[in-house]
């Protein structure tokens, strides 16, 4: 089901009648889901991105624009005629229920001809046990379930019904790092042994960039890019999405073109030719530094973390935004801790120009 | 840290803290508790009597002699058909009232004080009220030969809409019609307490359990049984016992309608509850058979709150 967003905007009028501090929460959304993909919405707490979610639902109407299923308008359908599942972020699994019972309970609901047999109901529902593998826990109570189990639960209730769209709001966020990690895995393998159209919410970039087939970046209601992981990863559209994206984040200096060149304090670390002239941000991802004694650019060794596979140097430099600068090496390097200085040069395809106002990207034209 | 060392050090000090409390406790619960006990085993036990210097025998007369009064068993069956028909009723009404408290944006607050209002009135004003409002005749010394106008504004009513006027409550009263008045004043009164208890406990169950079921397209009524009902099952489990506890107390209410004669001019006593039953048998100074009624009294509220617990065990969802 492919799931087409128009202009989609939600205000929420103010609270105080007087005044009109009313909030935006989605700005002018559009936006078409393919069938069958994984989509994540990206983006920090109150970007917008769990409406959006709770509008495709049909829990929330849209202010303006319009929701398209396919070829249908569902812009004024309810959440039950959409035929969407949706997991929430506590999983909202009924307690006084077993496990099976809460699966069962939306397959009960239905009425007329879609109503199954008794029979039919339990296959489905043991079918879509099987696939999320909680068909052993079919008689325990939701409070017997760990957290990863009652979110596959939660999972199953959302499919048992054969949604056209399926939606996770915050689905990993309740979850221990390790569970976090195996689980995000089994929502891509159930996705893609289902293959139903998918949009899920977090806030957590490394969770949406590992299983996402496309990610859309939110901040405060607008959208600031929409593309596959490492194309978004690798060509952030402005200075927001390049910091948002990446562990360790990107380093941020303040830097100045002049002649062509990209200059951080007085030292030239990259080519900007037919850029004019101005006051940049100059991003760096944590792998863009070549460790080099012949390298142009300088900084304050702080400390060295070596961590298996590979070295985290951090260092200062008086141009950098953040508080430390930190550059991730290949653990071949070889660096002497006591020393003050460290030079490196910079991969060019992991430097990053931006506007200094309004912080969009600056593009390099590359016609090597 | 500083805890311990108050534990450790001064344990006088712990207990010092304790004692007005401990005292109190002592002297106006713990001590009646076994004194009750004592005299319901003493026959034919009378405070005016002891304080003469008589000594009574140990044994189980004043338990005999109670279960065999006639006077008894009415105010026992009175009172189980209080239960048995004012619990039910009002914790059904209650729900449903919450409920639909709960469902309301405009004029929920202004809506739930006045369904509270009830609970901060003092239950005898109210029972005059209800008096006066099931009343039938001027005279209430009359007889039924003297009713000339009807003055109730439940007979009103029942005139206005073409009905025959009810002798409610006065001379020549059905006790059908007693009981009626006294169920629908009990579940009346009863009910304010039920709906703060029920609405608390729906607003604390999570919204987000009826966005699901909304998702999944689940009927109102299913809402209602499969889910509110049973996430609410503490409080209601609750509300049940508390009020057949309650009920088995039951005595001011009647009180309220029929002032002390506990039922109309041409029977009183009629509506006499064990409660009542206790009262008496102190004022006439046989504190040995008022404290066997206690006693027995309690057996049956346990015995009842035991069989509700073994009920609510299934069908409570904790």
């Amino acid at each position: 089901m492919i799931v087409e967003l128009q202009n989609l905007t939600k205000i929420f009028p103010s609270r105080n009648k007087n005044s009109d501090d009313e909030v935006v929460a989605v700005n002018d959304f559009t936006f078409t889901i393919p069938d069958g993909k994984l989509v994540g919405l990206l983006g920090p707490s109150g970007c917008g991105k769990s409406t959006t979610l709770y509008m495709i639902c049909g829990l929330q109407k849209p202010t303006s624009g319009k929701i398209f299923f396919g070829e249908d308008d569902v812009t004024q359908l309810p959440a039950e005629n959409r035929g969407v599942g949706l997991v929430f972020q506590n999983y909202a699994l009924y307690p006084h229920m077993t496990v099976k019972q809460n699966i069962l309970f939306p397959l009960q609901n239905l009425r007329g001809e879609d109503r199954l047999s008794k029979e039919e109901m339990l296959n489905r529902a043991y079918e879509v046990a099987k696939i999320v593998q909680i068909d052993e826990l079919m008689e325990r109570k939701p409070s017997e379930l760990s957290g990863g189990q009652q979110q596959r639960v939660a999972i199953a209730r959302a499919l048992v019904k054969m949604p056209k769209v399926l939606l996770l709001d915050e689905p990993l966020s309740n979850l221990d790092a390790r569970l976090r990690l195996q689980t995000r895995e089994e929502i891509r393998r159930i996705q893609r042994a289902t293959n139903i159209t998918t949009v899920f919410v977090t806030h957590d970039q490394e969770e949406a960039m590992s299983i996402s087939d496309m990610i859309v970046v939110m901040k405060l209601g607008i959208v600031q890019q929409i593309g596959k992981p490492q194309d978004v990863y690798n060509s952030p559209a402005n200075l927001f999405v390049a910091k948002f994206l990446g562990t360790p984040p990107i380093n941020v200096f303040d830097g100045r073109i002049k002649d062509g060149v990209v200059y951080i304090g007085n030292e030239a670390v990259g080519d900007a030719r037919d850029v004019a002239d101005q006051n940049v941000y100059v991003g760096i991802r944590p792998e863009g530094f070549i460790l080099n004694d012949d390298g142009p650019f300088t900084c304050n060794l702080n400390a060295v973390e070596v961590m298996g596979r590979d070295v985290s140097v951090v260092a200062t430099n008086e141009a950098s935004i953040n508080p430390v600068v930190r550059a991730i090496i290949d653990a071949d390097n070889k660096i002497d801790h006591d020393r003050k200085t460290v030079n490196f040069f910079i991969k060019p395809n992991k430097m990053f120009l931006f506007n200094k106002e309004t912080e969009e990207r600056i593009y390099i034209v590359e016609d090597r | 840290m500083s805890s311990s060392m108050v534990e450790s050090k001064h344990p006088w000090k712990a207990w010092l803290y304790l004692a007005p409390a401990i005292v109190l406790l002592l002297v106006f619960t713990v001590w009646p508790i076994f004194n009750t006990v004592r005299m319901a085993f003493l026959e034919n036990y009378s405070g005016l009597k002891a304080a003469g210097g008589m000594k009574f025998q140990f044994g189980f007369g004043n338990f005999e002699k109670v279960v065999q009064y006639k006077r008894f068993i009415q105010c026992m069956k009175n009172t189980v058909l209080l239960c048995i028909f004012t619990v039910p009723i009002s914790t059904i009404l209650a729900l449903l009232i919450a409920v639909c408290l709960n469902s309301i944006k405009t004029l929920q607050k202004f809506l739930q004080t006045i369904f509270f209002l009830p609970y901060v009135t003092n239950s005898i004003a109210i029972g005059m009220v209800f008096a006066a409002m099931f009343n039938i005749v001027g005279s209430f010394y009359g007889t039924e030969n003297e009713i000339i106008v009807t003055a109730g504004i439940i007979n009103n009513v029942i005139e206005f809409f073409g009905g025959k006027p009810i002798n409610w409550i006065n001379y020549g009263s059905t006790y059908a019609a007693n009981m009626t008045v006294m169920v629908i004043y009990i579940v009346w009164n009863a009910l304010p307490f039920k709906i703060l208890i029920l609405l608390g406990g729906l607003q604390s169950i999570n919204k987000q359990y009826y966005d699901a079921a909304k998702v999944d397209g689940t009927s109102r009524r299913r809402i209602f049984t499969r889910i509110t009902v049973p996430l609410l099952s503490p409080m209601i489990a609750y509300v049940v016992i508390t009020g057949f506890i309650g009920g088995f107390k039951e005595y001011t209410s009647i009180v309220g309608i029929f002032g002390e004669s506990m039922g109309p001019a041409d029977d009183a006593k009629r509506l006499n509850t064990m409660v009542g039953f206790i009262y008496d048998a102190l004022s006439s100074n046989s504190q040995g058979r008022a404290s066997a009624a206690a006693l027995i009294l309690f057996g049956i509220i346990l015995v009842v709150t035991l069989i509700n617990l073994q009920v609510s065990k299934k069908r409570v969802h904790y």
